[in-house]
Protein backbone atom coordinates (compact mmCIF):
# COMPACT_ATOMS: atom_id res chain seq x y z
CA UNK A 1 0.00 0.00 0.00
CA UNK A 2 0.89 3.32 -0.93
CA UNK A 3 0.36 6.33 2.21
CA UNK A 4 0.57 9.58 2.82
CA UNK A 5 4.12 9.43 3.21
CA UNK A 6 5.06 7.44 -0.03
CA UNK A 7 3.23 10.04 -2.12
CA UNK A 8 5.37 13.08 -0.20
CA UNK A 9 8.75 11.32 -1.07
CA UNK A 10 7.34 11.05 -4.69
CA UNK A 11 7.11 14.41 -4.60
CA UNK A 12 10.25 15.63 -3.07
CA UNK A 13 12.02 12.96 -5.73
CA UNK A 14 10.52 14.70 -8.28
CA UNK A 15 11.55 18.40 -7.07
CA UNK A 16 15.31 16.94 -6.64
CA UNK A 17 15.20 15.61 -10.27
CA UNK A 18 13.47 18.84 -11.67
CA UNK A 19 16.32 21.01 -10.05
CA UNK A 20 19.17 18.41 -11.66
CA UNK A 21 17.71 18.75 -14.77
CA UNK A 22 16.25 22.25 -14.97
CA UNK A 23 19.45 23.38 -17.34
CA UNK A 24 18.15 20.65 -19.52
CA UNK A 25 14.69 21.54 -19.55
CA UNK A 26 15.45 25.34 -19.64
CA UNK A 27 18.02 24.55 -22.98
CA UNK A 28 15.00 22.33 -24.56
CA UNK A 29 12.28 24.91 -24.31
CA UNK A 30 14.98 27.30 -25.64
CA UNK A 31 14.63 25.50 -29.20
CA UNK A 32 10.69 25.28 -29.45
CA UNK A 33 9.40 27.73 -26.56
CA UNK A 34 10.48 30.81 -24.87
CA UNK A 35 13.38 28.96 -22.00
CA UNK A 36 11.67 29.36 -19.22
CA UNK A 37 10.84 25.73 -18.65
CA UNK A 38 13.43 24.77 -16.36
CA UNK A 39 13.11 27.56 -14.02
CA UNK A 40 10.04 27.68 -13.68
CA UNK A 41 9.58 24.14 -13.00
CA UNK A 42 11.98 24.09 -10.42
CA UNK A 43 10.40 27.25 -8.08
CA UNK A 44 7.05 25.06 -8.42
CA UNK A 45 8.73 22.17 -7.36
CA UNK A 46 10.24 24.06 -4.58
CA UNK A 47 7.54 25.75 -3.23
CA UNK A 48 5.69 21.89 -3.32
CA UNK A 49 8.23 20.37 -1.17
CA UNK A 50 8.43 23.43 0.96
CA UNK A 51 4.19 23.55 1.73
CA UNK A 52 4.35 19.61 2.04
CA UNK A 53 7.01 20.09 4.57
CA UNK A 54 5.21 22.52 6.60
CA UNK A 55 2.13 20.83 7.01
CA UNK A 56 2.41 17.30 5.88
CA UNK A 57 -1.24 16.08 4.60
CA UNK A 58 -2.62 12.81 5.70
CA UNK A 59 -3.35 10.80 3.08
CA UNK A 60 -2.13 10.46 -0.44
CA UNK A 61 -4.90 12.45 -1.75
CA UNK A 62 -4.35 15.36 -0.14
CA UNK A 63 -0.48 15.44 -0.78
CA UNK A 64 -1.39 15.75 -4.89
CA UNK A 65 -4.34 18.29 -4.72
CA UNK A 66 -1.61 20.61 -2.02
CA UNK A 67 0.71 19.82 -4.67
CA UNK A 68 -0.84 20.50 -7.49
CA UNK A 69 -2.04 23.64 -6.26
CA UNK A 70 1.14 24.86 -5.57
CA UNK A 71 1.94 24.26 -8.80
CA UNK A 72 -1.04 26.39 -10.02
CA UNK A 73 0.27 29.42 -7.73
CA UNK A 74 3.54 29.54 -8.15
CA UNK A 75 4.82 28.00 -11.78
CA UNK A 76 3.86 31.21 -13.93
CA UNK A 77 3.59 29.53 -17.10
CA UNK A 78 1.00 27.13 -18.56
CA UNK A 79 3.31 24.24 -17.08
CA UNK A 80 1.79 25.11 -14.02
CA UNK A 81 -2.03 24.88 -14.51
CA UNK A 82 -1.12 21.71 -16.44
CA UNK A 83 0.90 19.99 -13.84
CA UNK A 84 -1.38 21.19 -11.23
CA UNK A 85 -4.57 19.98 -12.45
CA UNK A 86 -2.47 16.77 -13.45
CA UNK A 87 -1.69 16.35 -9.91
CA UNK A 88 -4.69 17.60 -8.27
CA UNK A 89 -7.22 16.15 -10.58
CA UNK A 90 -5.35 12.53 -9.79
CA UNK A 91 -5.63 13.42 -5.67
CA UNK A 92 -9.22 14.04 -5.96
CA UNK A 93 -9.58 10.52 -7.65
CA UNK A 94 -8.11 9.03 -4.42
CA UNK A 95 -10.64 10.36 -2.44
CA UNK A 96 -8.95 10.09 1.21
CA UNK A 97 -8.49 6.94 1.45
CA UNK A 98 -5.13 7.00 4.49
CA UNK A 99 -3.08 4.44 1.94
CA UNK A 100 -4.04 3.09 -1.52
CA UNK A 101 -2.73 0.35 -4.06
CA UNK A 102 -0.86 0.68 -6.82
CA UNK A 103 -3.54 0.03 -9.09
CA UNK A 104 -5.34 2.70 -7.67
CA UNK A 105 -2.77 4.87 -8.52
CA UNK A 106 -2.53 3.91 -12.14
CA UNK A 107 -6.76 4.34 -12.15
CA UNK A 108 -6.33 8.09 -10.78
CA UNK A 109 -3.57 8.90 -12.72
CA UNK A 110 -5.32 7.94 -15.56
CA UNK A 111 -7.94 10.41 -14.78
CA UNK A 112 -5.55 13.34 -14.03
CA UNK A 113 -4.36 12.64 -17.43
CA UNK A 114 -7.30 13.08 -19.32
CA UNK A 115 -7.99 16.10 -17.30
CA UNK A 116 -4.79 17.68 -19.07
CA UNK A 117 -6.17 16.87 -22.06
CA UNK A 118 -9.11 18.36 -21.87
CA UNK A 119 -7.64 21.63 -20.36
CA UNK A 120 -5.16 21.72 -23.00
CA UNK A 121 -6.95 20.69 -25.58
CA UNK A 122 -4.70 18.15 -27.04
CA UNK A 123 -4.24 14.93 -27.79
CA UNK A 124 -1.27 12.00 -28.45
CA UNK A 125 0.96 13.05 -30.91
CA UNK A 126 0.57 16.45 -30.60
CA UNK A 127 4.56 16.62 -28.68
CA UNK A 128 2.78 17.61 -25.58
CA UNK A 129 3.59 16.57 -22.36
CA UNK A 130 0.76 13.68 -22.98
CA UNK A 131 2.88 11.55 -25.22
CA UNK A 132 5.13 10.86 -21.97
CA UNK A 133 1.97 10.62 -19.70
CA UNK A 134 -0.40 8.83 -21.82
CA UNK A 135 1.77 6.01 -22.23
CA UNK A 136 2.86 6.12 -18.74
CA UNK A 137 -0.74 5.93 -17.47
CA UNK A 138 -1.15 3.06 -19.52
CA UNK A 139 1.88 1.13 -18.49
CA UNK A 140 1.29 1.98 -14.84
CA UNK A 141 -0.91 -0.77 -14.18
CA UNK A 142 2.24 -3.06 -14.68
CA UNK A 143 4.72 -1.83 -12.56
CA UNK A 144 5.86 2.05 -11.74
CA UNK A 145 9.21 0.89 -13.94
CA UNK A 146 7.19 -0.09 -16.96
CA UNK A 147 5.56 3.33 -16.48
CA UNK A 148 9.27 5.22 -16.57
CA UNK A 149 10.34 3.38 -19.52
CA UNK A 150 6.95 3.75 -21.27
CA UNK A 151 7.02 7.77 -20.14
CA UNK A 152 10.78 8.23 -21.57
CA UNK A 153 10.22 6.19 -24.84
CA UNK A 154 7.20 8.89 -24.93
CA UNK A 155 9.28 11.66 -23.71
CA UNK A 156 11.91 10.41 -27.09
CA UNK A 157 8.95 10.07 -29.55
CA UNK A 158 7.91 13.87 -29.77
CA UNK A 159 11.70 14.32 -31.22
CA UNK A 160 10.56 14.00 -35.09
CA UNK A 161 7.06 15.43 -33.80
CA UNK A 162 5.46 18.86 -35.16
CA UNK A 163 3.89 20.72 -32.29
CA UNK A 164 0.59 21.53 -33.04
CA UNK A 165 -0.13 23.30 -29.03
CA UNK A 166 0.99 25.87 -27.74
CA UNK A 167 3.83 28.24 -28.15
CA UNK A 168 6.05 25.56 -30.29
CA UNK A 169 3.10 25.07 -32.80
CA UNK A 170 3.46 28.68 -34.41
CA UNK A 171 7.03 27.36 -35.44
CA UNK A 172 5.47 25.10 -37.67
CA UNK A 173 7.58 22.56 -39.26
CA UNK A 174 10.49 24.18 -37.46
CA UNK A 175 9.71 22.16 -33.98
CA UNK A 176 11.05 19.09 -35.40
CA UNK A 177 13.56 17.57 -34.24
CA UNK A 178 13.73 19.03 -30.89
CA UNK A 179 12.61 17.00 -27.62
CA UNK A 180 9.41 18.31 -25.81
CA UNK A 181 10.45 20.30 -22.75
CA UNK A 182 6.77 19.32 -21.16
CA UNK A 183 7.47 15.14 -22.55
CA UNK A 184 10.47 15.66 -20.74
CA UNK A 185 9.52 16.82 -17.34
CA UNK A 186 6.70 14.67 -17.37
CA UNK A 187 8.98 12.19 -17.82
CA UNK A 188 11.07 13.01 -14.98
CA UNK A 189 7.63 12.88 -12.64
CA UNK A 190 7.46 9.15 -13.80
CA UNK A 191 10.74 8.61 -13.00
CA UNK A 192 11.17 9.94 -9.40
CA UNK A 193 7.82 7.73 -8.86
CA UNK A 194 9.81 4.73 -9.78
CA UNK A 195 12.96 6.07 -8.16
CA UNK A 196 10.44 6.37 -4.92
CA UNK A 197 8.65 2.75 -6.01
CA UNK A 198 12.34 0.96 -6.10
CA UNK A 199 13.62 2.45 -2.60
CA UNK A 200 10.95 1.33 -0.63
CA UNK A 201 10.29 -2.23 -2.62
CA UNK A 202 6.01 -0.69 -3.25
CA UNK A 203 7.16 -0.13 -7.22
CA UNK A 204 6.12 -4.24 -8.84
CA UNK B 1 -28.84 51.68 -16.48
CA UNK B 2 -29.99 49.69 -13.64
CA UNK B 3 -29.38 50.36 -9.73
CA UNK B 4 -28.07 47.48 -9.65
CA UNK B 5 -24.37 46.28 -9.17
CA UNK B 6 -22.02 46.00 -12.04
CA UNK B 7 -20.46 43.25 -13.67
CA UNK B 8 -17.07 43.35 -13.14
CA UNK B 9 -14.18 42.80 -15.38
CA UNK B 10 -10.76 41.11 -14.87
CA UNK B 11 -8.03 41.62 -17.83
CA UNK B 12 -5.08 38.79 -17.32
CA UNK B 13 -2.43 38.93 -19.74
CA UNK B 14 1.28 37.28 -19.89
CA UNK B 15 2.08 40.56 -19.56
CA UNK B 16 1.58 43.57 -16.49
CA UNK B 17 2.06 46.62 -18.49
CA UNK B 18 -0.45 44.82 -21.35
CA UNK B 19 -3.15 43.83 -18.76
CA UNK B 20 -3.04 47.71 -17.17
CA UNK B 21 -2.85 49.65 -20.58
CA UNK B 22 -6.09 47.52 -21.71
CA UNK B 23 -7.51 48.47 -18.83
CA UNK B 24 -6.76 52.00 -19.00
CA UNK B 25 -7.74 52.01 -22.85
CA UNK B 26 -11.07 50.18 -22.12
CA UNK B 27 -11.98 52.47 -19.01
CA UNK B 28 -11.13 55.54 -21.27
CA UNK B 29 -13.05 54.21 -24.33
CA UNK B 30 -16.18 53.97 -21.71
CA UNK B 31 -17.08 57.11 -21.75
CA UNK B 32 -17.10 59.73 -19.15
CA UNK B 33 -18.24 59.26 -15.62
CA UNK B 34 -17.86 56.22 -13.60
CA UNK B 35 -17.26 52.85 -15.31
CA UNK B 36 -17.60 49.35 -13.61
CA UNK B 37 -15.12 48.06 -11.60
CA UNK B 38 -12.07 46.62 -13.94
CA UNK B 39 -8.78 45.02 -12.72
CA UNK B 40 -5.39 43.68 -14.24
CA UNK B 41 -3.98 40.86 -13.50
CA UNK B 42 -0.69 40.11 -15.42
CA UNK B 43 2.60 38.95 -15.68
CA UNK B 44 4.23 37.25 -12.44
CA UNK B 45 4.74 38.48 -8.81
CA UNK B 46 7.77 39.38 -9.59
CA UNK B 47 7.12 41.65 -12.49
CA UNK B 48 8.17 39.28 -15.30
CA UNK B 49 6.25 37.85 -18.12
CA UNK B 50 3.65 35.26 -17.17
CA UNK B 51 0.88 34.31 -14.86
CA UNK B 52 -0.13 34.47 -11.63
CA UNK B 53 -3.59 32.42 -10.17
CA UNK B 54 -2.75 34.73 -6.88
CA UNK B 55 -3.03 37.93 -8.64
CA UNK B 56 -5.93 36.49 -11.07
CA UNK B 57 -7.90 35.70 -7.59
CA UNK B 58 -7.09 38.79 -5.99
CA UNK B 59 -8.19 41.07 -8.89
CA UNK B 60 -11.37 38.93 -9.30
CA UNK B 61 -12.23 39.65 -5.59
CA UNK B 62 -11.24 43.07 -5.76
CA UNK B 63 -14.01 44.00 -8.91
CA UNK B 64 -16.73 41.19 -7.62
CA UNK B 65 -20.08 42.98 -6.47
CA UNK B 66 -21.79 40.35 -6.26
CA UNK B 67 -22.99 40.62 -9.93
CA UNK B 68 -20.51 37.78 -11.66
CA UNK B 69 -16.56 38.59 -12.62
CA UNK B 70 -16.19 38.09 -16.62
CA UNK B 71 -12.34 37.46 -16.73
CA UNK B 72 -10.72 37.80 -20.27
CA UNK B 73 -7.42 36.46 -21.14
CA UNK B 74 -4.68 36.66 -23.93
CA UNK B 75 -3.10 33.80 -24.36
CA UNK B 76 -1.37 30.41 -23.65
CA UNK B 77 -0.89 30.16 -19.24
CA UNK B 78 -3.65 32.97 -18.92
CA UNK B 79 -6.01 30.64 -20.52
CA UNK B 80 -5.09 27.55 -19.05
CA UNK B 81 -4.48 28.96 -15.38
CA UNK B 82 -8.11 30.71 -15.12
CA UNK B 83 -9.83 27.55 -16.28
CA UNK B 84 -8.04 25.56 -14.02
CA UNK B 85 -8.89 27.99 -11.28
CA UNK B 86 -12.94 27.79 -12.87
CA UNK B 87 -12.44 23.79 -12.59
CA UNK B 88 -11.65 24.24 -8.74
CA UNK B 89 -14.64 25.91 -7.94
CA UNK B 90 -13.35 27.76 -4.56
CA UNK B 91 -10.83 30.31 -5.90
CA UNK B 92 -12.79 33.00 -7.94
CA UNK B 93 -15.62 34.57 -6.59
CA UNK B 94 -19.17 33.16 -7.25
CA UNK B 95 -20.54 34.16 -11.16
CA UNK B 96 -17.26 33.93 -12.60
CA UNK B 97 -16.65 32.80 -15.75
CA UNK B 98 -14.20 33.17 -18.58
CA UNK B 99 -15.03 34.95 -21.62
CA UNK B 100 -13.75 33.98 -25.10
CA UNK B 101 -12.79 36.95 -26.47
CA UNK B 102 -10.29 39.20 -28.61
CA UNK B 103 -8.42 40.75 -25.70
CA UNK B 104 -8.15 44.10 -26.26
CA UNK B 105 -11.52 44.59 -28.45
CA UNK B 106 -13.55 42.56 -26.10
CA UNK B 107 -12.07 44.01 -23.00
CA UNK B 108 -13.48 47.24 -24.72
CA UNK B 109 -16.96 45.75 -24.86
CA UNK B 110 -16.94 44.37 -21.69
CA UNK B 111 -16.37 47.46 -20.03
CA UNK B 112 -18.55 49.44 -21.93
CA UNK B 113 -21.44 46.87 -21.61
CA UNK B 114 -20.74 45.76 -18.12
CA UNK B 115 -20.77 49.93 -16.92
CA UNK B 116 -24.02 50.63 -18.79
CA UNK B 117 -25.42 48.09 -16.43
CA UNK B 118 -25.49 44.88 -18.52
CA UNK B 119 -25.51 41.46 -16.64
CA UNK B 120 -23.00 38.81 -17.07
CA UNK B 121 -24.31 37.23 -19.93
CA UNK B 122 -24.58 40.89 -21.69
CA UNK B 123 -21.04 41.39 -20.88
CA UNK B 124 -20.02 37.84 -22.02
CA UNK B 125 -21.96 38.78 -25.35
CA UNK B 126 -20.72 41.96 -26.27
CA UNK B 127 -17.29 40.90 -25.22
CA UNK B 128 -17.89 37.49 -27.90
CA UNK B 129 -19.38 39.63 -30.59
CA UNK B 130 -16.23 41.47 -30.80
CA UNK B 131 -14.37 38.54 -32.72
CA UNK B 132 -16.69 39.48 -35.65
CA UNK B 133 -15.04 43.02 -35.74
CA UNK B 134 -13.40 42.92 -38.94
CA UNK B 135 -11.06 45.49 -40.06
CA UNK B 136 -11.12 44.86 -44.04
Amino acid sequence: MLDADFFHRWMTAAAALVSREADHLTELDSAIGDADHGSNMERGFAAVTAALGKEPPQTPGAVLVLAGRQLISTVGGASGPLYGTLLRRTGKSLGDASAVTPEQLAEALGAGVASVAQLGGAQAGDKTMLDALLPAAEALGTSFEAAKEAAEAGALATVPMQARKGRASYLGERSIGHKDPGAMSSALLVAALAETGAKDGSGA
Amino acid sequence: MSDGNQVGIVLVSHSGPVAESVAELAKGLAAGGATAPVAAAGGTPAGGLGTSAEQIAEAARSVDRGAGVALLVDLGSAVLTVKSMLAEGDELPEGSRLVDAPFVEGAVAAVVTASAGGDIAAVEAAASEAYGYRKL
